[in-house]
């Protein structure tokens, strides 16, 4: 109970970007519904296509939306130039906005088609023009429907906005997806509580707006709007009342545990040099490394395999150096980022079988699986069949499974220990490998590339000296046996550890 | 005769191909009350929102104390005419008071409480009833504010397009006599829009029968009652004096 207080109590700068990022959203979206919906009043071929439009971006699933405006953002900078932020506040900003849109178009027009006929006849009768008509009657008279609208939309943008995480804006979804990836359902609880909180009291005093317009008590929406207006006041403050935002370094991680682990060792080196640092977490692959070739990531840790295959498309598989050496030219040549160094471990994609299951069937080697694939069921995280290493190495060894599943990568372990899955596409540096006695088959005809962890830095960055020789001493001094505890000491069931307190045992053991 | 208050030329009004107003000429004077009579879909109501341009004439022109309307602002016409309806159409979220002044207001002059008490003694309310609301009245209160909504801005021509059709009959017996006796004390131009004929004979000095967007009788009641205007015109005639009839025998 004390460490769900805890996690509660260390969600307020989650909760003040949360809260700033649905109102923002929320705002846009009425800006946009409310002259939309009068022009719908006035034209039926409007409203129409309106609503049809609305009820279409509902259909799209919100993580799809929000994810959908990585490459719209990146296109439009043919327009509006480099400085258009394609990750974090803007595209989650549009996409809930998008989002937010049918709701309040939908009662809006609802409740102008269901003004009472004789009104809007008596008010063109005692001679309104239309903007009185507008103001003097049917915005009075449809506010409280159109309020209705804006109440389940700002439900709905709550709820909808702890997905901004996933494209690198800070809200109260990263507790939930930190916690998801590492079974740590405090934190995701922690989470949940705290969005699920927020949406009840903005629902209660979006109604206690709507009601005082229903019911013409001033004095209700009055005190509505001011309690509103405080809170987003008071979420400003806490974003921006205390010192710039510029000089943080922003260090990026994608969405597993090593990642989260080695973004606060980053953090926690750069904060001991007297920088203030910022987290995204949770990005997606190609997110990620966009991001740090925009600038709006400065560091992150990447793998030469990861950026040899889904950045350069390549499809041979050189040795280890000569692959390094390549990555770094081409960084240079084609992004600006500069790749400080590796770190000293790799991560590489890995089948991985029960090692009893390995004994018992003979399974040593991916030839070996190949064999007997038919009659397995393969699992992956959800970007696994996708990459091109999977294409790789399918047709290397003529891989055909029974079945192709995907898995949160946590839960794949699980999947194999109970049977939901035959064999895993896992990652060598993870702790579970020997905590859950797998074995990891060999590779002979080495279809899978080198996955050595790499420190990569955004094109402004590379410029800091103070910031690269803050970072130069991580280069080459985490081994793969410390890697692998600070992973399993997040990952496992019992006693976790923060990523914070993990990520200060990989310091020790890296004797940093 | 003097000066017409109200003349429509060669108005018509199409929807279509069909024709809501045929070619129709006509001349109201100053001070009459006129009403207009005839089936559902005769053209009297679109007639009658020609005048204040809720309807606009397909060709033809309508003109109010000499000017054509066509080239007035539509708001100014407007608040210069009364207008009078079967829906009412009180706002719901303004008092009584309010809603008797939004003329005015829109004019960007504020009615004084006394003036309010007295539009709505015309209409034989309490001035007690100023500060309700609309759903806090009956039907008949309802369209009595809609006649002191109409006179607020003192205009010289009153509009009723089915007044009290909806009204139960003896608040519509006495609203009639109500506005009629208005209608003398104002010096008021009024056309009213009805398809009963009975209230057309007892409350006007000139009734205009309609057809098929033309007028087919003009006449004042005592002739009409004495045989005049031709066959549309005493066929709707016959229903009340036939109920008349009726009633005297029952009564015998």
């Amino acid at each position: 109970m004390n460490g769900l207080w805890d996690a509660l109590a260390g969600l307020g700068d989650q909760l003040a970007a949360h809260v700033l990022l649905s109102a923002a959203a929320l705002a846009l979206g009425i800006v946009v519904a409310l002259p939309l919906a009068v022009w719908a009043s006035r034209s039926e071929r409007v409203a129409r296509a309106s609503l049809a439009f609305a009820s279409l971006v509902q259909t799209i699933p919100a993580l799809a939306l929000l994810a959908l405006f990585f490459p719209i953002l990146l296109s439009l900078r043919a327009v509006f130039g480099e400085g258009l932020p394609t990750l974090g506040f803007l595209p989650a900003l549009l996409a809930l906005a998008l989002y937010a849109l049918l709701p309040i178009l939908r009662n809006a027009v609802t409740a102008q088609a269901n003004l009472d006929p004789g009104v809007i006849e008596a008010a063109e009768g005692v001679g309104m023009n239309f903007r009185q008509r507008l103001m003097l009657v049917e915005a009075p008279l449809a506010a409280p429907y159109i309020m209705a609208g804006i109440r389940t939309a700002a439900v709905w943008t709550i709820g909808a906005a702890t997905l901004a995480t996933t494209i690198g804006q800070k809200s109260l979804g990263d507790p939930i997806f930190a916690g998801l990836q590492t079974q740590n359902w405090v934190l995701v609880l922690a989470g949940c509580i705290a969005s699920a909180g927020l949406a009840l009291l903005a629902d209660t005093l979006l109604g206690a707006i709507e009601r005082g317009f229903r019911e013409r008590r001033r004095g209700l929406w009055l005190g509505g709007f001011v309690a509103v207006a405080l809170g987003v006041g008071a979420a400003l403050f806490a974003q921006f009342g205390g010192g710039d935002d510029e000089d943080r370094v922003v260090i990026g991680a994608k969405g597993f545990s090593e990642q989260y682990v080695l973004a606060r060792l980053i953090g926690q080196r750069l904060e001991a040099e007297g920088f203030a640092v910022e987290y995204r977490d949770g990005l997606g692959s190609a997110v990620a490394h966009s991001a740090a070739a925009s600038g709006e990531v400065d560091v992150y840790v990447d793998y030469t395999g990861t950026i040899w295959t889904n950045q350069m498309k390549r499809e041979d598989n050189p040795p280890r150096d000569t692959m390094y050496d390549e990555i770094v030219s081409w960084e240079t040549e084609n992004t600006g980022i500069r790749v400080l160094g590796r770190l000293g471990f790799e991560n590489a994609y890995g089948f991985a079988v029960p090692a009893d299951v390995s004994r018992m069937r003979g399974i040593e080697s991916i030839e070996d699986l190949a064999n007997v694939a038919p009659e397995l069921t393969v699992g992956g995280d959800p970007e696994f069949f996708e990459r091109p290493e999977w294409i790789a190495v399918r047709d290397a060894y003529g891989l055909r499974f029974a079945e192709q599943r995907n898995f949160s990568p946590t839960f794949m372990y699980n999947a194999l220990q109970s049977g939901e899955a035959d064999v895993i596409g896992a990652y060598t540096s993870d702790g579970r490998i020997e905590a859950d006695n797998l074995f990891i088959l060999a590779d002979p005809r080495g279809a899978f590339p080198n996955y050595d962890a790499v420190l990569l830095l955004s094109p402004e960055a590379s410029r800091d000296e103070a910031l690269v020789s803050a970072l130069l001493p991580l280069v080459d001094a985490i081994d793969v046996e410390a890697m692998r505890e600070a992973n399993y000491a997040v990952d496992r069931e019992e006693e976790k550890l923060s990523f914070d307190e993990a990520a200060r045992l990989l310091a020790e053991r890296a004797g940093l | 005769m003097p000066d017409p208050i109200l003349s429509f030329r060669g108005v018509s009004k199409a929807y279509g191909t069909t024709r809501a107003i045929d070619t129709l000429d006509l001349d109201i004077e100053a001070g009459s009350f006129v009403a207009l009579v005839g089936a559902s879909g005769s053209g009297k109501s679109t007639l009658l929102k020609t005048v204040n341009r809720l309807v606009e004439p397909t060709i033809g022109e309508v003109l109010f104390e000499g000017e054509n309307v066509a080239g007035l602002p539509q708001p100014a016409l407007r608040r210069r005419i009364g207008y009078v309806f079967q829906s009412i159409g009180l706002f719901p979220h303004m008092s009584v008071a309010e809603n008797i002044a939004i003329g005015p207001r829109l004019g960007a002059e504020r009615l004084p409480a006394s003036r309010i008490a007295e539009l709505l003694a015309w209409v034989e309310l309490e001035e007690s009833m100023a500060d309700r609301m609309p759903d806090e009245l009956s039907g008949g209160q309802r369209q009595r504010v809609g006649v002191a909504r109409a006179l607020a801005a003192e205009p010289h021509l009153l509009l009723m397009d089915e007044p009290f059709g909806a009204l139960d009959p003896v608040t519509r017996d006495a609203l009639g006599e109500r506005v009629r006796k208005l209608h003398d004390e104002l010096g008021l131009t009024t056309v009213m829009v009805t398809h009963d004929m009975a209230e057309a004979l007892l409350l006007a000095d000139r009734v205009l029968v309609m057809d098929a967007g033309r007028i087919v009788a003009d006449e004042v009641p005592a002739a009409l009652l004495a045989g005049n205007g031709g066959e549309i015109a005493q066929a709707l005639v016959a229903v009340p004096r036939h109920q008349a009839e009726r009633l005297a025998e029952l009564s015998q």
